[in-house]
């Protein structure tokens, strides 16, 4: 069944993941920054997967399922601070928040 | 190959879509596709078990997170039309950096060095549909909960302390903003609610 190389799934999981890089860098708006992260973790996971199927080990399945488990935490507390900190703000500007500065 | 190659395509596309994008929901929609291919991805990886994982916990559960927190913030006022955003400004090396990526892609499509040995490669492939396949449920479940118990358990901690998180950031007393007599309020007017649920 893998017919294709895994070279392949890395370098798609690298594009994917360079993708999200240039999104946090990039973007202003908090919830594209959270969206970009989410595509790195899949992109990560991808990788976790295709190696496992690889090696015939399922170790890389549980940890693609901690991967998720991980990533579905973070965003529900990425949101719940993005929700906070611009619930009252005019706009959505993380150059604009300056209350989590020490 | 053929159904690799129009995967691939469909996560780069979408993942170019998530981050070029004008509104986040744009965004969101572009990710549910980065997703549902994605999900076919790991299905063609004969990770089964994880395709539908991703499938209710990316598109049931946090893009409907993002979804409500959008619609949360956006109403009253028009947040996310305003504001600057750098991404004209830094798109040449942001393209750079994804060409790039991409040329490896196309290097690995092309040259495809074979890394390593292709375990049970055939024998995988023969046992596709088996209840004890790899990577189907029986075979994810044992390797869960007797190999890889310990991830398990952590898995429940990590959730547990996000659940507590949200609840302590999200809570009724918003920590940044607000005045304690707007809390002290809030407080007031869920007790009475509770009081009058409770009578009915």
């Amino acid at each position: 069944m893998l017919q294709v190389a895994i070279t392949n799934y890395i370098a798609l999981s690298a594009t994917i993941f360079f993708v999200g890089v240039a999104g946090v860098l990039l973007r202003r708006n908090p919830l594209i920054m959270l969206m970009s992260i989410e595509l790195m973790w899949n992109a990560a996971n991808l990788l976790f997967l295709a190696f496992a199927r690889m090696w015939a080990n399922n170790a890389g399945h549980i940890f693609a399922f901690l991967v998720i488990t991980v990533a579905a935490a973070e965003a529900a507390i990425g949101l719940a601070i993005v929700v906070i900190v611009f619930r009252d703000a005019k706009n959505v500007d993380v150059d604009e928040v300056a209350g989590l500065r020490g | 190959m053929i159904g690799f190659l129009f995967l691939a395509v469909v996560l780069i596309a979408s993942a170019v879509w998530v981050v070029t994008a004008k509104k986040p929901v744009y965004s969101v929609v572009g990710l549910l596709a980065h997703f549902a291919a994605l999900a076919a991805m790991y299905v063609s990886l004969s990770a089964e078990f994880l395709g539908v994982v991703q499938i209710i916990v990316y598109s049931g559960a946090i893009l409907v997170l993002f979804v409500f927190v959008i619609a949360l913030l956006s109403s009253g006022v028009d947040p996310f039309s305003v504001g600057p955003n750098r991404l004209p400004k830094a798109a040449v090396p942001a393209a750079l950096l994804v060409l790039g990526s991409l040329a490896l892609t196309a290097y690995g499509v092309f040259k495809a060095p074979t890394v390593g040995p292709r375990v049970g490669g055939a024998a995988i492939a023969a046992q596709a549909g088996d209840a004890n396949a790899f990577g189907s449920v029986a075979d994810f479940g044992k390797a869960l909960f007797t190999v890889h118990l310990l991830p398990f358990e952590i898995t429940a901690l990590v959730l547990m302390v996000a659940v507590i998180g949200v609840i302590l950031l999200a809570g009724e007393k918003p920590p940044l903003s607000g005045s304690s007599e707007q809390a002290a309020k809030a407080r007031r007017e869920m007790r009475e609610a509770i009081v009058r649920a409770g009578d009915e």
